[in-house]
Formats: structure tokens, C-alpha cells, sequence
């Protein structure tokens, strides 16, 4: 095939109409996979709330609220109502201690302060050490215990939690992540509870 | 050579892997288990396959100086396109796989594949080549990510048949090296016979 001269004009239309070919090309597949793409993301998040807290019938995606926590930062609250009552609330928090840095977690509260459940959305912590953190064996000694009683800290160092053998330090963030989601929805503790619920909820449901 | 010969040069004799020792970077990182490994395989395939098509179909007007940034453009597009299809069909694939989809257009297999083969050939001799690297690229993968995900946690595709944790260094980083060491060891042996 003959190859055109590497002359300027030459190599400047033909990288220009390159680049906007391919750049138009972009432009559909991106229009094209933005919907399933929201809708997976939609549905990953509704079905990590789903896990943490009681079967509630609103959708909580619509109700989400943010709070500051205690270090000035915001975490994503997801209220889950059944019909009227208040069954528990989701929380997207995070740590900046693990062992490979971030990673956040969605913890489920109970109305009453106790925690329901818990699932590891990401993380990056070692394979077969901390990340044993995301399986039942670890995660299970958190449910029905609640952060005003349970202290949040590994046992080695006076806390109640059993840590994952060999991570230590992932078993402490994870108590760091449950403590940033509890010391932002109860700042007060377990009684500022309806404090906490009444005001924000309906202000922020009023606002948006 | 014809195109038989053409498509299986990839998978033996010419495996981008395992004798050309091209694309390490995410042989090494993305083979955590067979699944992942195949994943990554399949995804660098797509772009192999398009870009050496594209490129070969375009050589004709691309003026030799501005021929690797034509190229990239190129590869970049082809791997935007996979990385927004797959966040949007194969979520859960995506998550482990992230980081390592935007890399693509760094592997010097794609682009090896295009200064070397796809600007000289034809274009049906080019795609060709592209699904033929791209799979023995992919078939090297899974090989390596099957026998770290069996040492290192006892299951093949995610099935468990071994109770227990396994050698967890297979999983870990250096197990990586060890597999794809011994394999290319391996290789070698054979291919001086």
C-alpha cells in the first residue's frame, strides 16, 4: 500500500480526522452503556443495604441523607422504612487504616443502636488474611452488639474484638469503620438516637 | 504463511507470554484465580483483534511520523469501549479487574502487534493475528491463574474442592512469578527438543 509523505498538513489532518472518528465513536458507546451502567451501580448499592438491615418497603436510595462525622467528613445514610416505622438505617462508611489503606463497608443499624449487619462493598486488603474480614467467621461477632456497650478495638489492646488471625490490622480498621458510622448517626450515644432520627430525616427529606 | 498457521503461531510458537515474555505487567497482577486471568485475556483479545483491524485498514493514510500516536489513539479507543462495556454487562468481573483494564493500552503486546504486524499486512491477515495472539495471550492467563488459584486456595473457576486456605503465597504476588517462571522453564525445555 502506498504510504502518504510525512508532510505537516498530511499529519495533521490525518491524526485530526483520527482522533475525531474514534472520538465520535466513544461518544455512542458511552451514551449506550450509561444506563446498564447507573442501573448495576443502582442495583449493587440497593442490594448491599438490603443485606444490613431488616426488610423495609421504601427505597432507601431515594430517602439517603449525609451526616458530617466527628472529623468533619460525610457518610452516606440510608434510612429503610417499613411502611411507617423506622426498621434501621444503612451506613456507607470507610477506614483509612487498613492494611492496604481505604476500604469501606456498609453497616446496618438497628433503631435501637445495635448493629444488624455488615458487608464489605471494597477493599484491597491481602488475600486470605484480611480479607477474611468480608466472611461470616469475623464479621458475625458484630451483629446484635452495640457500639455503646461493645468497645471497638482488637482484644490485644483491652478492645472486644476477636481479631483474624495474622490481621490484626485489618480487624482494627473494621472496628474504625463500624466506630465512624456509629459516631456519626448517634453522636451522642446510644440515647441521642431519637435526637438524631427525628431532625435529620425529615429536614433533609423537606430540603431535597 | 497461511492463515491457519497465521492464527495458531500465538498459542506455541510465537505465545506473546510464555516465549515473547510480552505483557507481564498484567500477567503477573490480574491471575489471582483462572476466572480473572481468562477475564483480562478475553478483554486484550477484543482490543488486539479491533485495533490490529483498524490499524491495518488505516495504514494507507496514516503518514509514517505520526504513526505510533495514531496508534494509540486508536488502542485507547478500543479499550475505552471495552472498560465502559464491561462496567455495564460483567459488573462483578470489572470489580476485580478495574485498574488493570485502562492498561491495556500500555501492553506492549497491542501495541508490538501493530508496529510489527498489523501496518505491514493486509487487513484480513491482521485480524487474524490479533485473534490469534489475543487468544494464546488469554490461554497463557488462564493457565497461570489455574494453577495459583488451585495452589493457593483449592478451588478451579471458583469451585472449591480442597477445604482450607492452601499456599497462600500463589495467591500473593510472588507466587505470580514463580508459576510464570517455571512455566516459561517449561516451554523452553520443550521447544529445544
Amino acid at each position: 500500500m502506498a504510504k502518504i509523505e510525512s508532510s505537516f498538513k498530511n499529519m495533521v489532518l490525518s491524526l485530526t480526522i483520527i482522533s475525531t472518528a474514534f472520538a465520535l465513536c466513544l461518544g455512542v458507546v458511552y451514551e449506550l452503556t450509561k444506563e446498564p451502567i447507573a442501573k448495576t451501580q443502582l442495583n449493587k448499592k440497593l442490594n448491599a443495604i438490603s443485606q444490613v438491615v431488616p426488610e423495609f418497603n421504601n427505597n432507601p436510595d431515594a430517602d439517603m441523607f449525609m451526616l458530617n462525622t466527628p472529623e468533619g467528613d460525610s457518610l452516606e445514610i440510608y434510612p429503610a422504612l417499613n411502611g411507617e416505622d423506622l426498621v434501621g438505617y444503612a451506613v456507607n462508611s470507610y477506614t483509612m487504616n487498613g492494611f492496604s489503606g481505604e476500604f469501606s463497608i456498609m453497616v446496618g443499624f438497628n433503631p435501637d443502636g445495635s448493629i444488624y449487619d455488615i458487608i464489605v462493598l471494597s477493599h484491597a486488603e491481602t488475600p486470605g488474611l484480611g480479607s477474611k474480614m468480608a466472611e461470616p467467621e469475623f464479621k458475625d461477632q458484630f451483629k446484635g452488639k452495640n457500639p455503646a456497650t461493645f468497645s471497638l478495638n482488637v482484644k490485644k489492646e483491652g478492645g472486644d474484638i476477636d481479631a483474624i488471625t495474622a490481621a490484626t490490622i485489618s480487624s482494627k480498621a473494621f472496628g474504625d469503620a463500624i466506630n465512624r458510622a456509629y459516631k456519626t448517626l448517634f453522636p451522642n450515644g446510644p440515647d441521642s438516637f431519637s435526637g438524631a432520627t427525628a431532625s435529620p430525616v425529615s429536614e433533609n427529606i423537606q430540603t431535597e | 504463511m497461511n492463515q491457519l498457521q497465521n492464527f495458531t503461531k500465538g498459542f506455541f510458537k510465537e505465545n506473546p507470554i510464555l516465549v515473547l515474555v510480552l505483557g507481564t505487567c498484567p500477567t503477573l497482577a490480574t491471575t489471582t484465580s483462572t476466572l480473572n486471568g481468562l477475564g483480562m485475556g478475553i478483554a486484550t483479545t477484543f482490543v488486539l483483534a479491533c485495533s490490529n483491524l483498524a490499524i491495518s485498514l488505516l495504514s494507507g493514510v496514516i503518514p509514517d511520523k505520526v504513526r505510533i500516536p495514531s496508534f494509540i489513539v486508536i488502542i485507547a479507543s478500543f479499550v475505552t469501549i471495552v472498560d465502559l462495556l464491561m462496567q455495564a454487562y460483567v459488573p462483578t468481573l470489572y470489580e476485580t479487574l478495574g485498574i488493570f483494564i485502562p492498561l491495556i493500552v500500555v501492553n506492549c503486546i497491542v501495541l508490538g502487534r501493530a508496529e510489527a504486524f498489523a501496518s505491514k499486512n493486509d487487513a484480513f491477515s491482521s485480524l487474524i493475528d490479533g485473534l490469534g495472539m489475543g487468544l494464546g495471550f488469554s490461554m497463557a492467563l488462564g493457565i497461570v491463574g489455574a494453577i495459583r488459584e488451585l495452589l493457593g486456595s483449592g478451588s478451579i473457576f471458583g469451585f472449591k474442592f480442597i477445604a482450607g486456605d492452601g499456599v497462600l503465597i500463589f495467591i500473593l504476588a510472588p507466587g505470580a512469578f514463580f508459576v510464570l517462571g517455571y512455566l516459561i522453564a517449561i516451554v523452553n525445555k520443550i521447544k529445544k527438543r
